[in-house]
């Protein structure tokens, strides 16, 4: 299967040696050999999403300070390399030099472990994202249900360095954080719910799939029947519960800068750098699930333009703007408002909504057949 | 029937894209950065940067001891010894500012009697130490000299308000 | 040794180790959270017997929802271990008859499993088939009065927890967004409109 496929990829003078290397494998370990190409080829795999992924979100720091730059009429970081362009190399060094002081009554490997637990989730959930018809680490049923349970556990990492570093401050902004992003993967479920009904289907690619077809697909104009438009509330009710779920302004109690304190006061050099790093994976993790379930993934938006990876790309760096305009644009919300937008509102609009998508698709104007 | 439209009304998020509108349109204005090393804003006249000590044209020192200054600061910045020099005027013997205490609020130079207390344009200025930034009489009186022409003009297009 | 069968050794030591470790540790935060890698190992387990929707879920609840109330608890709780100790010798014999029982069953049920039992009396799953579907369809079809059962006990619980925990007056002060999106900048300023005074 790896063969076949690495033999379709390969060019074609590097064909020879390579199936050289392989009969020479199979002459070594034997019946182990197999086991060994799927693990290297998965390996391998594994870094070609990962690489391009870390330079993606070391250079969203950028573009983010450079968006949010000019719409505070600024021209953002210029200094570092032409139009700034190597600061987050720059910010990256600075941090790797920085000294991690650890607090003395702190429980030393459960603060260590803390940024890990709030970064290796949002890496995790990678590996079934898909980025095309093919393109796809992990194809299994329930790709869905696999991301939101991976990035459900992202909530340790900000438990832990609450706790661990024996600070209350530190541990009231854990309190805090965690328990919104608790409340927020409620209405982010709830949400979820509605597009797994009206594509009948826990696969991300069907999903996507399922959004080329349906009346307007027919005319010609794929984008009206993504799902954004006939579930335009739980779009807006994903997108918002996105922005609570990775503390992105509006919703950023967790690093409110001059009110509040958030869980990670107590980390400084790569440690703190870490949660961001997590931050910013997680944010992109966010703009992805958004392309895939709301808009369209890697379908073009009119049905006379070929289908890509490229399509998938621009609606996450639209959705990715979309963030940081929000950020330049709206004050932080109160602790209080935050929790009552989550349980109040996005929980009984889901609710609401869940029943008349459900009347609407028993109805004789199902669109979703 | 009011609330009814104002409740839909909220419910179509319309503050909300009023505000993202505001900062879109902002996204393509003319930035107005000022890059600084390159490029400088314009200082006006009256400007509070660092304080040197003036001497009259002949070379003699302005400062007459009063203490008025010392006596006007408000961050307590100024120590000032004075004594009698030997042609028995008085003079003196000890000036220092320590700029880490100095907040700049320029009252030294309005209390000065004579002038020989000001503060200069200079405000590119740094300390590697909390001991670089405590200026004694002859380095106050060696900026007064650097900078006198730039000192008495500013003094001068100050003076009709004065 | 195929390599499924060195993933399931690798995930059931671990398993055991995070379980042991869960009842031996002294310290109840450390203790919670190898709890957690036993439901991860646990999970593992599970997605190699084929049951894939079951470990997600397993993950989605457990791990990500139970057992973060449960850290919040502990992390508060404070626990003294030197009082935890003091009834040890009292509680002993009850303790102990509970554990045998424990291990009586269960060892009846492993005596239960090896005494010829076939391994695995589930047929092996055709193409097309959906975990997630078939567990839906059973829950609405076959199941669905102890399911319908289950979600009322819920809710009376859901109920409960509100009922005891919103005694008595609310005491913080908040102003309530739904009431402020309703005021207008008319009804809390008047501007009036004045000429200008004339300088003497």
């Amino acid at each position: 299967m790896m063969v076949e496929t690495l033999h379709q990829l390969l060019p074609g003078f590097l064909i020879p040696p390579f199936d050289a290397l392989m009969r020479m494998g199979q002459d070594t370990f034997g019946a182990a050999w197999p086991d060994l190409v799927t693990l290297v080829w998965t390996v391998v795999k594994v870094m070609l999403i990962i690489a391009p992924l870390l330079l993606v979100v070391a250079y969203e720091t950028f573009a983010e300070r450079k968006v949010i730059g000019w719409m505070q009429v600024r021209i953002g970081p210029n200094r570092v390399g032409p139009w700034g362009l190597f600061q987050p190399l720059a910010d990256g060094l600075k941090v790797l030099l920085k000294e991690i002081v650890i607090p003395a009554k702190a429980d030393k490997p459960v603060y260590l472990l803390a940024p890990l637990f709030s970064f290796a989730p949002a890496l995790i959930a990678w590996a079934v994202i898909p980025f095309n018809d093919f393109l796809v680490l992990a194809n299994i049923d329930a790709s869905l249900l696999f991301v939101m349970s991976v990035t459900s556990i992202g909530v340790y990492g900000v438990i832990l360095s609450g706790w661990a570093p024996n600070s209350k401050y530190a541990f009231l902004g854990s309190m805090r954080s965690a328990a919104q992003m608790i409340s927020y993967e409620v209405a982010m479920g709830l949400s979820l719910v509605v597009v797994l009904m009206v594509s009948n289907s826990l696969n991300l690619v069907d999903i996507v799939q399922g959004q080329g077809r349906g009346l307007f697909a027919g005319m010609g104009l794929k984008f009206l029947s993504w799902n954004w438009l006939p579930l335009l509330p739980m779009f807006v009710v994903y997108l918002t519960s996105i922005f609570a779920e990775c503390n992105r302004a509006p919703f950023d109690l967790a690093e409110g800068e001059s009110e509040i304190i958030g869980y990670h006061v107590e980390y400084s050099g790569m440690a703190f750098a870490v949660f961001q790093l997590a931050e910013y994976t997680a944010m992109l993790m966010g703009c992805t699930l958004v392309s895939l379930l709301f808009l369209g993934g890697w379908l073009s938006p009119v049905s006379f333009l070929p289908d890509s990876i490229l399509w998938l790309l621009v609606k996450i760096f639209c959705v990715l703007v979309l963030f940081f305009w929000v950020r330049a644009t709206f004050p932080r919300y109160r602790y209080d408002q935050v929790m009552r937008l989550g349980w109040k509102v996005f929980i009984p609009v889901c609710l609401v909504w869940l029943a008349v998508v459900a009347c609407w698709m028993l109805s004789p104007l199902n669109i979703w057949k | 029937m009011g609330s009814m439209k104002e409740i839909f009304g909220s419910l179509l998020l319309k503050e909300l894209l009023k505000g993202l509108s505001v900062t879109g349109r902002h996204l393509f204005a003319r930035k107005i950065t000022v890059q600084y090393p390159e490029e400088k804003t314009p200082q006006g006249f009256r400007f509070r940067g660092l304080h040197a000590l003036r001497r009259y044209p002949g070379g003699e020192e302005r400062c007459i001891a009063c203490k008025l200054c010392e006596a006007a600061c408000p961050a307590m910045a100024i120590t000032i010894e004075s004594a009698e020099r030997e042609d028995g005027s008085r003079r003196t013997t000890r000036y220092d500012i320590d700029w880490n205490k100095c907040i700049f609020c320029g009252f030294c130079e309005e209390a000065c009697p004579v002038d020989a207390i000001v503060e200069t344009r200079l405000f590119e200025y740094h300390g590697e130490k909390q001991s670089d930034l405590y200026y004694t009489k002859p380095m106050l009186l060696a900026n007064g000299d650097r900078y006198e022409t730039q000192i008495a003009a500013d003094r001068e297009l100050d003076s009709k308000y004065r | 040794m195929e390599f499924r069968t060195f993933v399931f050794y690798f995930l059931a030591v671990i398993l055991v180790y995070a379980g042991l470790r869960v009842v031996t540790l002294k310290n109840p935060v450390h203790a919670a959270l190898h709890l957690i890698l036993a439901f991860f190992s646990a999970c593992g387990v599970w997605i190699l017997l084929g049951a894939e929707f079951l470990a997600i879920a397993l993950i989605l609840v457990y791990v990500g929802a139970v057992m973060v109330l449960f850290l919040f608890v502990v992390m508060l709780l404070n626990v003294d271990l030197d009082r935890l100790r003091e009834g040890f010798w009292s509680y002993l014999p009850l303790g102990s008859i509970v554990a045998l029982l424990v291990v009586a069953e269960m060892g009846l049920v492993l005596f239960y499993v090896y005494s010829g039992v076939p391994e695995s009396a589930v047929p092996p799953a055709g193409a097309g088939y959906s975990n997630v579907r078939e567990l839906g369809r059973l829950l609405f079809t076959e199941y669905v009065y102890p399911f319908e059962l289950v979600s009322a006990v819920l809710l009376v619980g859901i109920v409960a927890a509100v009922a005891l925990t919103l005694r008595g007056k609310r005491k913080t002060k908040s102003v309530s967004p739904s009431q402020q999106v309703f005021v207008k900048a008319r009804d809390r300023v008047r501007l009036v409109r004045m000429p200008a005074e004339k300088g003497d």
